[in-house]
């Protein structure tokens, strides 16, 4: 029985969704429009100024002295020299110097990449021994889209599951689903799957459609990418039944749920990378799911990670899950 | 007579400052409609949805068919509530396999269909139905599982007259097919017409129980003959007990042919005078009283 029941709430609840033309429209067009809004905003210009990557310790020998005064070049001391090779591979550094070893790197397809060695050789002379990467940049589109895809994850998650019990709740309709032999277990896996299926398929869609145009840069596998947007979906829709679990008012839920959503909007490195930023700013984004849904797909994307390379933010985002999961079954009411 | 199919048993729930429930005994007997009467805030509503299983009483004990409620109940039992919204963009049709789906077992949804006047709505959108259209839907999905017990709270509120003597008619079909029936209705003619008992509910408790006839003619033994206004003289009005309703005097009497022969002696024209009997309307206000409740 608990198989039937569990279909036929699913599907009238996907069939709700489906049929509901101005939500699904909504939730297909906003990131869309994002996506659009920022490919075409960035087209062209990917970095403000050069980047040049030096291998600590910088000051090993007093050659590149002169270089590293050079002003409005941005010198950043780098202790990994293999990501820092991705990096200029992927245009996120222009140049990467190793001045111990008396050699530097450079993407012969970088146009920054050219001017900012022709500054160096103008400067020091050719005392470094040149080796050529290769490889396509990484757009700032490249770089936010798997934040604008996990934000898009969030408000339907959130406002779909949470919003959508709440006014259930209040309308009479669970109270009416409580009369029946269905238990809260049944209905709100119902929810979780239907709200799962919806996001996972919309997300697809818009990565996929949207990527038809832009081509994103994508590095790691689609499946890891899948699992971690899957996995980041069940945890903010857990997140959603929390909120939602005893609610009667719809003002109070859009209140609540905006509470939730706009701090891990700005605060989740979506829009901008943490690094950097004030430590407590780190500390407190460490808790929102939404970090480390678009942490992990963007190092997918981005970097080529695996998904042990993520597991970190995959452990947290379960961990997560499961106690969100936890608190909504067992504070959820009927009524 | 056979043993009662839901035997409730003192049942209580208070709330802060509210005793809604406040020690409720009734059966149920199988095949019969049960009517629940009281004013707003009586308890009516509070004592059902314990039975449905909706509320957890503070004290007392429901059995159905000699054993506590359980899963059994909740299969065996529809259940049409006061108001309920139905979920948005699915049709008739798909809400009425929606609920199919959730029981063990189901009446033949094509016959439901018929019977609950549906065939023509079928396909259209729950947001589009009509009051009418609405009541009878949700009334197929209390059947949906063959219920051997039905719960009816206020069936008919809102219906215009016609749609409410169609489901009058609905649930007289359903009573002969040997369902027990629960309702709940601030409409006294119907709880007349369908109910084979009654108890009228206020503060908490049952203030009277029985058949419609046996309650009228226990607290009743008189009649109203009701006369123009215009047709008595007012200085005879004090004689009687009277009450003024809408330009008619009524005067409630328990000797009908001497109060006639008085009123005739007063040269009163009795052309258009009206003799009622005691209906449940004035039962109801008899035991609770006239003032509003909100």
């Amino acid at each position: 029985m608990f198989v039937k029941r569990f279909l036929a709430l699913l599907s009238a609840r996907n069939k709700e969704f489906i049929r509901d033309r101005s939500s699904l429209s909504w939730n297909i067009l906003m990131p869309v429009l994002i996506v659009a809004g920022f490919a075409f905003a960035f087209s062209g210009e990917f970095v403000e100024k050069y980047k040049v990557g030096i291998v600590e310790p910088a000051q090993a020998t007093s050659m590149i002295d002169a270089f590293l005064h050079t002003r409005y070049i941005e010198f950043i001391p780098i202790n990994d020299i293999k990501r820092a090779k991705i990096k200029v591979e992927r245009h996120q550094l222009d140049m990467l110097v190793d001045a111990q070893q008396r050699r530097y790197w450079i993407n012969e397809e970088s146009p920054d990449g050219y001017l900012v060695e022709k500054i160096m050789l103008a400067t020091i002379g050719s005392g470094l021994k040149k080796q050529t990467l290769s490889g396509k940049p990484i757009r700032y589109v490249d770089w936010v889209i798997p934040g604008i895809l996990s934000m898009n994850m969030m408000y339907s998650a959130l406002f779909g599951v949470g919003y959508v019990i709440v006014r259930y709740r209040k309308n009479g309709m669970l109270k009416r689903l409580k009369a029946t032999p269905v238990t809260a277990f049944e209905y709100l896996s119902a929810q979780v799957v239907s709200r799962l299926i919806l996001i996972m398929a919309i997300t697809v869609f818009i990565f996929y459609g949207t990527n038809f145009f832009i081509g994103y840069a994508m590095f790691g596998s689609h499946l890891s990418l899948f699992l971690v947007f899957a996995l980041g979906a069940i945890s903010m829709i857990s997140l959603g039944l929390v909120i939602a679990a005893r609610l009667t008012s719809e003002e109070m839920a859009g209140g609540l749920l905006n509470l939730v959503s706009w701090p891990m909007m700005f605060l989740s490195g979506v829009w901008f990378s943490l690094e950097g930023t004030n430590p407590l700013m780190q500390q407190l984004a460490e808790f929102l799911p939404l970090t480390h849904v678009t942490a992990a797909a963007r190092a997918i994307m981005i970097d080529g990670a695996g998904l042990l390379d993520v597991s970190y933010h995959l452990v947290i985002l379960i961990v997560q899950s499961l106690v969100f999961l936890l608190i909504g079954a067992l504070a959820f009411k009927w009524e | 007579m056979n043993a009662p199919l839901v035997e409730v048993r003192h049942l209580v729930k208070h709330y802060p400052h509210v005793k809604a429930v406040n020690g409720v005994d009734f059966n149920l007997q199988a095949g019969t409609c049960f009517g629940l009467l009281g004013p707003n805030g009586a308890g009516k509503t509070t004592t059902v949805e314990i039975l449905e299983g909706i509320l957890q009483p503070d004290s007392g004990e429901i059995l159905y068919k000699g054993t506590p409620v359980g899963q059994r109940f909740r299969q065996q039992a529809g259940i049409m509530f006061q108001s309920t919204a139905l979920q948005d963009y699915i049709t008739v049709r798909e809400t009425l396999h929606m609920f199919a789906r959730l029981y063990p077992k189901n009446t033949d949804l094509e016959v439901l269909i018929e019977r609950c006047n549906l065939r023509t709505y079928l396909d259209q959108d729950n947001r589009q139905l009509s009051g009418g259209q609405r009541q009878r839907l949700l009334l197929a999905i209390a059947l949906v599982n063959d219920p051997d017990i039905l719960f009816l709270d206020e069936p008919t509120t809102g219906l215009d007259p016609q749609a409410r003597r169609n489901f009058w008619d609905l649930i007289d079909s359903i009573k002969s097919e040997g369902k027990t029936i629960l309702l709940t209705t601030h409409y006294m003619d119907e709880a007349y017409t369908l109910c084979d008992e009654i108890a009228i509910m206020d503060h908490g408790h049952i203030i009277a129980q029985g058949s419609p006839k046996q309650l009228l003619q226990a607290h009743f033994n008189d009649v109203i003959l009701q006369l123009p206004e215009c047709d008595i003289p007012a200085e005879i009005l004090s004689d009687y007990a009277t009450h003024n309703r809408k330009g008619l005097v009524e005067i409630t009497t328990d000797d009908v042919n001497r109060t006639i022969e008085e009123l005739m002696a007063q040269q009163v024209s009795l052309a258009r005078m009206q003799v009622r009997s005691r209906n449940l309307d004035d039962l109801f206000l008899e035991l609770t009283g006239k003032e509003l409740r909100t």
